[in-house]
């Protein structure tokens, strides 16, 4: 059966050279980072190769402000629980936005459990935080701003640079994560006026489980591992050189060959989008049109749910994801989804197309056209669909 | 997800989908707000149930159970499908995930409102 991943946001597969640049690392520079003998620094040099060129890419004034993690997950836990617990004596408020990766908000809560208050600013139908909410929640005892620079569900991107400058203006710390905005939009660490930023690997082609965070020099921050002395003390535990070394390809290819890929990105999304608008009934497109990624569609099918939804594309050989969970008790959308007040016909029935690299054109006709049967089948089975025709 | 073939299978190709125009016997159960909906259409003669159909708006679970919900349905007595538990439509199903129970309750509760719906038209 014919296979079709659009699901690029969950997990990309891994590039080609990448793969290359992983093996031989494993075979070439298996030393251990921290180890000064030859074996060991051949294996730092890769490394520092890695760090420098993903400085260089997110436009870091020195290789050292990045520092290298398990992933994005680890980053944004960092970035909350270090920075909150170097701080408290200045507060204990920090800022966030209610459509957050659950990374940060799992974060933010166990913080408030730990005696922090967290103010998670809503957001507008179009997925932005608005600015004047940001204002109007700066405290005196603000410590951090956490908001991410492009959404994973719904692809809005947020005003990061207004953000920053704001945060900078205030003396607050500004952490950002980005994960899903690398490699789909320009990141300037400096100009965006960033203290902390996350990113990881396999959402830009490189492998999983390797990230890294930003952080600015000077910036106080306490350690999430403690051990030994890598990363100059500021993360524990023996480097992934093999994976640092594949984040350092995958970023170079970002280098080399972005505009490329953003520009399929969006030809490829773009289709889908004319054609889903055209050929199907009472779709809405969630997220914000001009401001999102450019590999990200995320559609509310009206009278579905959107656990069938993905298990009849699946049965297709299509892989999306869905906004919509029905789990213990109840169906429930999920907090990206429920933060964008869609009506209730809608708010079940999203699903999230994220294409790719390897997307072709006929990956996109294919879906289309099996889109639609699984649709018609799903909506003449719906008591709601049914309702709507006879009012 | 973890669903058994029976499951999947039912999902797939559901049966008894639809409104039944000469059901004397109509259950509808959920809202839209909270989640899956579903509505459970009943032909009962002489005590027995000649006929059942289905409209749900759910999970595949809601679906899967629902199609083999009509399916037990049909032939049973009148006080056999008041007996009618989920359990029966889990074990029918061959296993639901725990999470996925709550989706059969709600069709036991469709048949319980459509017999009760069925009851008071007889006064
Ligand atoms: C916005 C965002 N933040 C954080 C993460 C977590 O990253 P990782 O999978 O590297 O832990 C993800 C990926 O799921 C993400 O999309
Ligand atoms: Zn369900």
């Amino acid at each position: 059966m014919k296979e079709v991943y659009l699901d690029y946001a969950a997990t990309a597969p891994i590039d080609l050279d990448v793969k290359q640049a992983v093996d031989e690392a494993n075979e070439k520079y298996f030393g251990n980072a921290s180890s000064l003998h030859t074996i060991g620094q051949r294996a730092k040099g890769q490394m520092e190769q890695a760090r420098e060129t993903i400085a260089r890419y997110i436009n870091a004034a020195e290789a050292n402000e990045v520092y290298f993690t398990s992933g994005g997950t680890e980053s944004d836990n960092w970035a909350i629980k270090g920075i909150a617990l170097a701080q408290m004596e200045k507060g204990k408020h920090i800022i966030t936005s209610a459509i957050e990766h659950h990374a940060v908000l799992h974060a933010c809560e166990f913080m408030e459990k730990m005696g922090f208050e967290v103010t998670y600013l809503p957001v507008a139908r179009d997925g932005s935080v608005r600015i004047a909410d940001l204002k109007a929640a700066i405290r005196e005892d603000t410590i951090l701003i956490t908001i991410m620079a492009a959404n994973n569900e719904i692809g809005t991107i947020q005003p990061i640079k207004e953000i920053g400058e704001i945060a900078r203006k205030r003396g607050i710390l500004f952490h950002t994560d980005a994960v899903q905005a690398l490699g789909s939009m320009p990141l300037d660490v400096q100009a965006m006026q960033i203290d902390l930023m996350s990113i990881s690997a396999h959402k830009v082609y490189g492998p999983k489980g390797v990230g890294a965070m930003y952080i600015k020099k000077g910036t106080e921050i306490e350690n999430l591992m403690h051990g030994g002395a890598h990363e100059l003390r500021r993360r524990a535990g023996t480097n992934n050189v093999p994976g640092i070394v594949g984040f350092g390809k995958a970023v170079e290819l970002l280098k080399q060959n972005e505009a490329v890929y953003v520009a399929h990105y969006t030809q490829m999304r773009d289709y889908l989008r004319d054609r889903i608008e055209n050929e199907l009934d009472e779709v809405i497109l969630n997220g914000h049109q001009e401001k999102r990624l450019p590999n990200n569609l995320n559609v509310s099918f009206a009278y579905v749910e959107g656990e069938a939804l993905l298990l009849s594309l699946d049965m297709e050989g299509i892989c999306v994801s869905t906004g919509s969970a029905c789990s213990s008790g109840s169906l429930k959308p999920s907090h990206v989804i429920e933060a964008l007040g869609l009506d209730e016909n809608y708010l079940h029935g999203t699903v999230r197309f994220t294409v790719g690299r390897q997307t072709t054109k006929e990956d996109i006709d294919y879906t289309v056209d099996r889109l639609k049967s699984v649709i018609a089948r799903l909506r003449s089975m719906s008591p709601l669909y049914k309702d709507s025709k006879n009012s | 997800m973890d669903y058994s073939e029976k499951v999947i299978q039912h999902f797939r190709e559901p049966h008894n989908v639809g409104v039944l125009e000469e059901a004397n016997a109509f259950g509808k159960v959920g809202s839209p707000a909270c989640g899956d909906k579903t509505e459970m259409y009943l032909k009962i003669e002489d005590g027995i149930i000649k006929e059942a159909k289905f409209m749900t708006f759910g999970c595949a679970a809601a679906i899967a159970s629902s199609s083999v919900a009509t399916d037990l349905l049909k032939g049973m007595t009148i006080e056999e499908a008041k007996a009618l538990k989920n359990e029966q439509v889990i074990k029918e199903l061959g296993g639901l995930p725990e999470a996925k129970i709550h989706c059969s309750v709600m069709v036991e509760e469709a048949v319980r409102a459509a017999l009760e719906d069925y009851e008071a038209r007889q006064k």
